[in-house]
C-alpha cells in the first residue's frame, strides 16, 4: 500500500453508463449545469452532438489494456489511467470527477481501473456507477445485448429515465426486470433526468447504516478507504486458465441460463480464517462470472464492521466502524452475476461461520 | 510553485520550472514567470541545444518558451491533450494525443504517425531524425524525415515511458505492469526487467550509458547496460534502499557515478554506485519528488514535488 495513500485526498469519480439515447448526456448537463458548487472534470468517449459547457473536459478513445494473458477480470481502460493522472498535475482544479462511456461499452475494465491501477487507486475513488435506462428500450435492450444487462447489473444507481413515453404498467414491467438483474441498486425515475442530483452524485457519503435497515435495496458500497484487505490479491496467478466463453447466444426465452442473477447470503458472526481464503477461492475460480459483489461482514471479536466489496476477481474490503451497541451484528453479502451456485455459494459461506 | 512541478530541469545555467497549474519559471541571473497556455500544463522538455522549453497542455498547444520569458506556439491540435513531448535533433518536436504522434519540423513542417493503439512515450533516437513511439503491445520506429516503413518491436502489454540508451544500442520501454522491457537493436532481442513493487515511471542513463538507473521499488534499482548482453542474467544495482518509502524520481549525475534519488515523501539523497555511500540532499518534505536533473557540471540539483515545492541544491560549499 502506498504511503502517499490519502482517503481524504482520493478524488471521488462517478461513472455514467447507459446506451446511446438513454439521456446520459442530458443527465451529464444537468450536473454541470446545476448550481451545487462542485468543479467536475469530465472524461467522455467522444464531443456528441449535444454541447457539453464545462472547463474541464477532456476526449478519450476508449483503450482497453489487458493485463496477466487477457483474463477479463484483469483489463483496464488505459486511456482512464492516463487521463487520471493527467489530471492529478491539476489537482487544485476540480473536486470530482465524472466518467461518461459509450453506450455498448463493458463497465467492468471502466470499474476495475480504480482498483487494479496502484497510481489511480491513490489519487481517485469509484464513488458510484450510475447507469441510464431508457424506460421505452431497456427490455429490447437487455434482449439484444449482454452489454445492457452487464451495465444494470453494475450499476449502483439506476436512472429509469423518459418515464413519460411509456404506460404506468409498462414501467412496472421495466422495474420488474431491472430488479430482476440487480435488486441492489438504487432505483429512480426521471423524465428528461429530472432527478434531485444529489441523489445521483457522492452517493459514497450515503449513510451506510441503512443498508443494515434489511432493504436490500439500498444496500450499496459504502464510504471507505480503497485499502488492500488481507483478501486483496492482485497478483493473480492464472496458470489454470480461464476460458470465459462469451459467446453471444441470444436465448430469447424468459428463463435464460445465462442472464444475470443475484444471490443474497446472510450470517452472524464469521470466523475470519475461515471466510478470507474461501472469498478468495470463489472470486479466483468464479470471478469471470461475478460482475459486482458487496457485503457488510460481522467478524467474531471483532468490534469493526468490515465492508467489502468485488469486480470480478478483484476483491476490496476495509474496517469501516464500530458496530453500534443497538445494531444487530450479521453479515450480508451479495453476488450479480451470470451462471452462479446458489446452493454451492450458501453452504460454502454458511461454513464460514464463526463457531 | 503554484500546483504539481511536472518538470525541472536547467537550461544551461538556468533552472526552470513548469507547473500542472501552468505556471513557468525561469530562474537564473533574474526570474521570469509566465503561463502561456490557457488551462493546465501537461508536460515540458528542454530543447536539445538548450536554448528553450517545448510544454505542451490541455489547451491542445505546444509552445518554445525561452528563458527571457517568451513563448512561441508552435503547434496546435484543438481539443486534444497533448500529454506526451520529445525533442529531437534540428530543432524537431514529437509531441501525442491519444493514438496519434507527429513531428513538427525547425522549418514548421508537420508529418503525422498514427499508431493502431494509444501511444504511450515518445522518445528520439540519440542520432539520426529517428523517432520511436511506444505503444500497446510494442514499440514502432519510425524515421521521421522520410516515408520509409515502421520497424515494429512487439511484446504484449502496454508500454508507457520510453528511452534509447546513450549510445543507441538498446531501446527500453516501462509497461503498465509493474516492469520494464527492452530491445537489443541489433537482433531485437528482448529483455524483461521485472520485480519492481510500483510502476516504474522515471528513468535515467549513468555515464556513457553503463547503467539504466529507475524509480519504482524502495530504492534506486540500476541495471547494468555494459558488455554483451546488457542486463540479461545480470543483478542491477539497488541504492538508497529505504523501508518507508518508495523510490518516484531518478536523476543520474552527467560526469560521476552518483545517482541522485528522490522518494514519495519529499526526501531526496545522493546515492554513490561503488559503494552504496549517502549523502542526504533534502528531507521529507509535503509530497511525492516528481522532477530532478542536473546541471551540465553537475554542481546543482533541481527539483520539484507534486505539492508545488521546488528548489535547487548546491552541491558547492
Amino acid at each position: 500500500m502506498s504511503a502517499t495513500q490519502d482517503a481524504q485526498a482520493q478524488i471521488p469519480v462517478t461513472v455514467l453508463t447507459g446506451y446511446l439515447g438513454a439521456g446520459k448526456t442530458t443527465l451529464l448537463n444537468r450536473i454541470l449545469t446545476e448550481n451545487h458548487g462542485q468543479r467536475y472534470a469530465v472524461i467522455v468517449n467522444e464531443f456528441g452532438e449535444v454541447g457539453i459547457d464545462n472547463d474541464l473536459l477532456v476526449e478519450s478513445d476508449e483503450e482497453i489494456f489487458e493485463m496477466n494473458n487477457g483474463c477479463i477480470c484483469c483489463t483496464v481502460r488505459g486511456d482512464l489511467i492516463r487521463t487520471v493522472q493527467n489530471l492529478m498535475k491539476r489537482k487544485g482544479a476540480f473536486d470530482a470527477i465524472i466518467v461518461e462511456t459509450t453506450g455498448v461499452a463493458d463497465p467492468a475494465p471502466v470499474a476495475q481501473t480504480f482498483f487494479m491501477d496502484d497510481d489511480v487507486r491513490a489519487s481517485a475513488k469509484l464513488d458510484a456507477v450510475v447507469a441510464v435506462v431508457d424506460a421505452r428500450h431497456v427490455l429490447q435492450r437487455l434482449e439484444d445485448t449482454e452489454e445492457a444487462e452487464d451495465q444494470v447489473a453494475f450499476a449502483d444507481v439506476i436512472l429509469i429515465n423518459k418515464t413519460d413515453l411509456v404506460s404506468a404498467e409498462e414501467l412496472a414491467t421495466v422495474e420488474a426486470r431491472i430488479r430482476a438483474i440487480n435488486p441492489y441498486a438504487v432505483l429512480h425515475r426521471s423524465e428528461r433526468c429530472g432527478v434531485d442530483i444529489a441523489k445521483v452524485l457522492d452517493r459514497g457519503a450515503f449513510d451506510l447504516d441503512r443498508v443494515l435497515s434489511l432493504d436490500p435495496h439500498f444496500l450499496e458500497h459504502g464510504h471507505h478507504e480503497h485499502e488492500c484487505g488481507p483478501s486483496c490479491d492482485h497478483d493473480h496467478d492464472h496458470g489454470h486458465g480461464h476460458h470465459h466463453d462469451h459467446e453471444h447466444h441470444h436465448h430469447h426465452h424468459d428463463e435464460d441460463p445465462h442472464s444475470v442473477k443475484s444471490i443474497s447470503l446472510k450470517a452472524g458472526d464469521l470466523n475470519p480464517d475461515m471466510f478470507f481464503p474461501w472469498i478468495n477461492q470463489v472470486t479466483q475460480v468464479q470471478g469471470p462470472n461475478i460482475l459486482r459483489m458487496k457485503g457488510i461482514l460481522s467478524f467474531k471479536d471483532d468490534p469493526q464492521r468490515y465492508v467489502i466489496q468485488g469486480v470480478h476477481m478483484i476483491v476490496e474490503g476495509d474496517h469501516q466502524r464500530d458496530w453500534k451497541a443497538d445494531e444487530p451484528r450479521e453479515s450480508r453479502l451479495v453476488f450479480i452475476g451470470r451462471d452462479l451456485n446458489w446452493d454451492v455459494l450458501k453452504d460454502s459461506f454458511q461454513a464460514c461461520a464463526a463457531q | 510553485m503554484d500546483g504539481f512541478v511536472v518538470r525541472a530541469g536547467f537550461l544551461k545555467e538556468t533552472a526552470y520550472f513548469a507547473s500542472g497549474e501552468g505556471e513557468i519559471v525561469f530562474s537564473g541571473v533574474g526570474e521570469q514567470k509566465f503561463a502561456p497556455h490557457k488551462g493546465g500544463l501537461l508536460a515540458a522538455e528542454p530543447v536539445k541545444d538548450g536554448k528553450g522549453l517545448v510544454t505542451s497542455g490541455d489547451d491542445g498547444c505546444i509552445y518554445v518558451c525561452a528563458a527571457d520569458g517568451s513563448s512561441e506556439l508552435v503547434a496546435e491540435r484543438p481539443r486534444k491533450w497533448i500529454d506526451l513531448i520529445a525533442t529531437g535533433p534540428s530543432g524537431a518536436v514529437a509531441f501525442a494525443s491519444g493514438r496519434t504522434a507527429w513531428v513538427r519540423f525547425q522549418d514548421g513542417r508537420e508529418k503525422e504517425f498514427a499508431h493502431e493503439r494509444a501511444v504511450g512515450g515518445l522518445a528520439f533516437a540519440p542520432k539520426g531524425m529517428r523517432l520511436a513511439v511506444s505503444r500497446y503491445d510494442g514499440a514502432t520506429l519510425w524515421w521521421a524525415g522520410t516515408d520509409g516503413a515502421p520497424v515494429e518491436m512487439t511484446w504484449k502489454g502496454a508500454h508507457l515511458g520510453i528511452s534509447f540508451s546513450p549510445e543507441g544500442k538498446y531501446l527500453v520501454t516501462a509497461m503498465q505492469e509493474n516492469a520494464l522491457h527492452g530491445w537489443r537493436l541489433s537482433d531485437n532481442q528482448d529483455m524483461r526487467m521485472t520485480g519492481y513493487p510500483a510502476k516504474v515511471k522515471s528513468f535515467s542513463w549513468s555515464v556513457k550509458g553503463r547503467y539504466l538507473a529507475t524509480s519504482g521499488a524502495n530504492a534506486a534499482i540500476l541495471w547494468p547496460f555494459f558488455g554483451k548482453t546488457g542486463p540479461m542474467g545480470q543483478s542491477p544495482l539497488q541504492l538508497g534502499a529505504r523501508s518507508d518509502a518508495l523510490v518516484t524520481t531518478v536523476s543520474c549525475h552527467p560526469k560521476e557515478d552518483v545517482v541522485a534519488v528522490g522518494y514519495q515523501d519529499g526526501m531526496i539523497m545522493m546515492c554513490r554506485f561503488a559503494d552504496n555511500a549517502e549523502v542526504l540532499l533534502r528531507r521529507p518534505g509535503k509530497g511525492p519528488i516528481s522532477s530532478m536533473d542536473w546541471d551540465g557540471e553537475g554542481s546543482r540539483l533541481v527539483f520539484g514535488t507534486e505539492e508545488a515545492e521546488a528548489g535547487i541544491i548546491s552541491l558547492q560549499d
